[in-house]
């Protein structure tokens, strides 16, 4: 059976301006409860790889930079 | 080697006291055993990361369930749970909790985690259950995890993190032998022998589906997605009264508690369109979510809380809690929307089901030292049986467990397992990895739980609970035999679609096995309306026996503190009665 994918509008965002994921940092990646946050192979810095959020806010809260934006995604706003 | 890789390898280690979940009542639990033999290895294995994990990931707006003296005694206490629960309980666990947890609560206090007090220096209790004083606020309450988290550095137990325990290993002589674990990130397996074992995986809260459309937009944890339940179950351990599912009232639309805990003893209440209370009290039982529920069907829905008849200032105090501790994101959400407390109602409706002892009653039985019925191992937290444990229960039952079972591992040795256990289990594990072709574990998941939803959910009716088992077997074969995973996390997600049809069939089968209805709305059943204490005044134990899911019952040990007839009932009055 052949996959695809949907497309799906994700609640976490980072601002590329101030994370510093490429001087080693990884914070956000590992407090995630739902390990869905990711260092980026290409940009080096971190995104949100899975849609599995539960909102919670560690990401956002330990981010040393306050890189990272936790919203309500669409469907629940 | 880029993370999310299947490298497969394999190693194993040993240690007395093994701790699964290291969310509320594992660090406890880890905590308490290290202290009681500090030269003993306790390992505390967790699938996400200790430092910010579980139900208390980003903090707690206050203790549900402190028994502290000069409040209330007990006695009280272990009455009131009693009651709340229709008079299934044990009351040796329920009182065991009652008379150790406010020591727990000074040792909180002396981590420098901040409770709410008065101007003399106690403990400011408010009043939300239906008979007696039992809530403690906790406004500073984002403390809870960090503080944790320094006393776990400090006694040097030894942490793995982003292991997530797949199976529990038994010895040939019955006991616990130990778990098996597999990274989710790499898909190295761990296995871990142990002496004792202790399962602190919280609760079953991705069985029912939120209706947002978003999976892990439940109210529990995301990543307590049943795999203790589903462990246990395998190990041979008995599971009580699965059938009186978790229902919360819930904020329409999020996630989180619209909270009246917090904000009744402001003055806030649960209100119907019209702005009027209809039931007395706002204590999460089956009783009320049954009024709730009614109230949803009837005229007079939707439901909601009210604080709009409060003084701003008041509203303010309450905001700071309810948007800052325990789900920091609901303000944000209050914001979107322009809701605005003082000026309207905040509309509420009824949460997806699931298993939890922390807020109902249904998890793996144990006894008042969070012994199961396996040897050598324990529960303790949201997937033990001790009914409306909450985060109190879990700390306390966590450290009295903890100490249990490192007394237990003190006096025996490792129990021997079967070596084709392991290679079962990893077979098993790895199986969705080395299909080319075949369904996403997400898919499987979300039809296992729109099923779920379909049919589980209460009013419980036979008809559909039998062709809900239907389903459930057809899902089952399509994970065993076609489900996919393409990397480490995907296999993660595939394990826990595993442990959500356990849960699923548990479901299921507790709630077909118990022929009366009991708990409000938490065991409804339209073919059997009626409470019969006359034949079900009494546990039901679900377990595996000879490899078979198999009900049936346990009585109810004699009571410690004795109820009176006029009290049994006073959970079945939640209703405001309306004058002429
Ligand atoms: C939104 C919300 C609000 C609440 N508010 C209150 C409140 O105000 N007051 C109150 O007293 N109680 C409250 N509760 C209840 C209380 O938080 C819980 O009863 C308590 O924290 C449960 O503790 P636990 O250790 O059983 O579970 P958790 O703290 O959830 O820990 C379970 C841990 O197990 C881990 N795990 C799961 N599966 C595996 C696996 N296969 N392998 C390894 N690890 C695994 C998880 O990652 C998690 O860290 C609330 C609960 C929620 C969800
Ligand atoms: S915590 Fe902040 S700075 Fe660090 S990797 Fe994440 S987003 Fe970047
Ligand atoms: S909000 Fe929670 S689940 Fe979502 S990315 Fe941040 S830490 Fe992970």
């Amino acid at each position: 059976m052949p996959l695809a994918s949907q497309e799906t509008t994700v609640p976490v965002v980072v601002d590329e301006a101030k994370c510093i994921a490429e001087k080693g940092c990884t914070v956000c990646v590992e407090v995630c409860p739902l390990d869905v946050l990711r260092i980026s192979d290409m940009s080096k810095k971190a995104y949100m790889a899975y849609d599995e959020c539960w909102y919670c806010m560690p990401c956002e809260a330990d981010c040393p930079t306050g890189a990272v934006t936790v919203n309500i995604p669409y469907l629940l706003k | 080697m880029t993370m999310d890789q299947i490298t497969g390898g394999m190693s194993e280690v040993s240690c007395d006291v093994l701790v699964i979940g290291g969310g509320t009542a594992g660090p406890m639990a880890a905590l308490k055993a290290k202290r009681k033999t500090p030269d003993a290895t306790v390992i505390l294995l967790e699938k996400a990361n200790v430092k910010r994990s579980g139900a208390i990931s980003m903090g707690m707006d206050g203790l549900n369930n402190a028994v502290i003296p000069g409040y209330a005694t007990p006695e009280q206490y272990t009455k009131e749970i009693t009651i709340a629960n229709d008079g299934i309980v044990n009351q040796k666990a329920v009182y065991k909790y009652a008379e150790s947890c406010y020591s727990i609560i000074e040792e909180l206090d002396s981590y420098g985690i901040r409770f709410l007090k008065n101007e003399n220096g106690d403990f400011d209790v408010k009043k939300v259950h239906h008979i007696g004083t039992y809530v403690l606020p906790m406004p500073n309450g984002e403390t809870v995890k960090k503080a944790l988290y320094r006393q776990l550095r400090r006694a040097r137990l030894l942490i793995s993190n982003r292991y997530m325990a797949t199976r529990l290993l038994t010895g040939k002589d019955g006991r616990i032998a130990g778990a098996i674990a597999v990274n989710t990130r790499n898909a190295e397996f761990l296995v871990i022998r142990a002496k004792s074992v202790i399962l602190c995986m919280g609760a079953a809260g991705r069985l029912g589906l939120p209706t947002s459309g978003y999976m892990y937009g439940t109210y529990e944890n995301a990543a307590n997605s049943g795999d203790g339940y589903a462990m246990a179950y395998h190990a041979g351990a008995g599971l009580a009264n699965l059938e009186s599912f978790q229902i919360n009232p819930l904020i329409k639309d999020y996630n989180g508690p619209a909270c009246a805990y917090v904000a009744g003893p402001f003055g806030a209440y649960t209100a119907n369109n019209d702005g009027a209370r209809f039931i007395e009290c706002d204590y999460w039982s089956g009783q009320m979510m049954l009024e709730f529920f009614n109230e949803l069907q009837s005229g007079k829905g939707p439901v909601f809380l009210k604080l709009n008849h409060l003084h701003s200032d008041t509203i303010s105090e309450i905001e700071h809690t309810l948007h800052n501790v325990e789900r920091p994101t609901r303000g944000n959400f209050h914001e979107n929307r322009n809701t605005d407390y003082r000026k309207e109602m905040i509309e509420m409706h009824i949460s997806e089901i699931g298993f939890c002892s922390g807020h109902s009653a249904s998890g793996v039985f144990v006894d008042e030292f969070g012994r199961t019925t396996v040897p050598g191992l324990y529960a303790a937290g949201d997937m033990a049986s001790v009914p409306h444990n909450y985060m109190l229960g879990a700390f306390t039952n966590g450290s009295i467990a903890g100490e249990d079972a490192m007394s237990y591992a003190n006096d025996v040795d490792f129990a021997d397992f079967d070596p084709a256990d392991i290679a079962a289990e990893k077979e098993r594990v790895l199986a969705p990895t080395k299909r080319e072709d075949g369904i996403p574990a997400n898919q499987i998941e979300y039809k296992t739980r729109r099923l779920v939803n379909d049919y589980l959910q209460p009013p419980k009716v036979t008809m559909k609970y039998e062709l809900a088992q239907r389903r459930f077997a057809e899902v089952r074969e399509d994970m065993e035999n076609h489900m996919i995973a393409r990397n480490s996390h995907e296999l993660m997600r595939s394990l826990e679609a595993s442990s959500i049809i356990d849960c699923a069939d548990m479901a299921a089968h507790a709630s077909l096995y118990r022929t009366e209805s009991r708990w409000g709305l938490y065991h409804l059943r339209t073919d059997y309306r009626e409470k019969n204490n006359e034949d079900w005044f009494c546990h039901t134990l679900l377990s595996k026996q000879d490899g078979v899911m198999t009900s049936e019952t346990r009585p109810v040990d004699d009571y410690i503190v004795p109820i009176a007839d006029d009290e049994k009932d006073l959970y079945d009055k939640q209703r405001i009665k309306i004058s002429a």
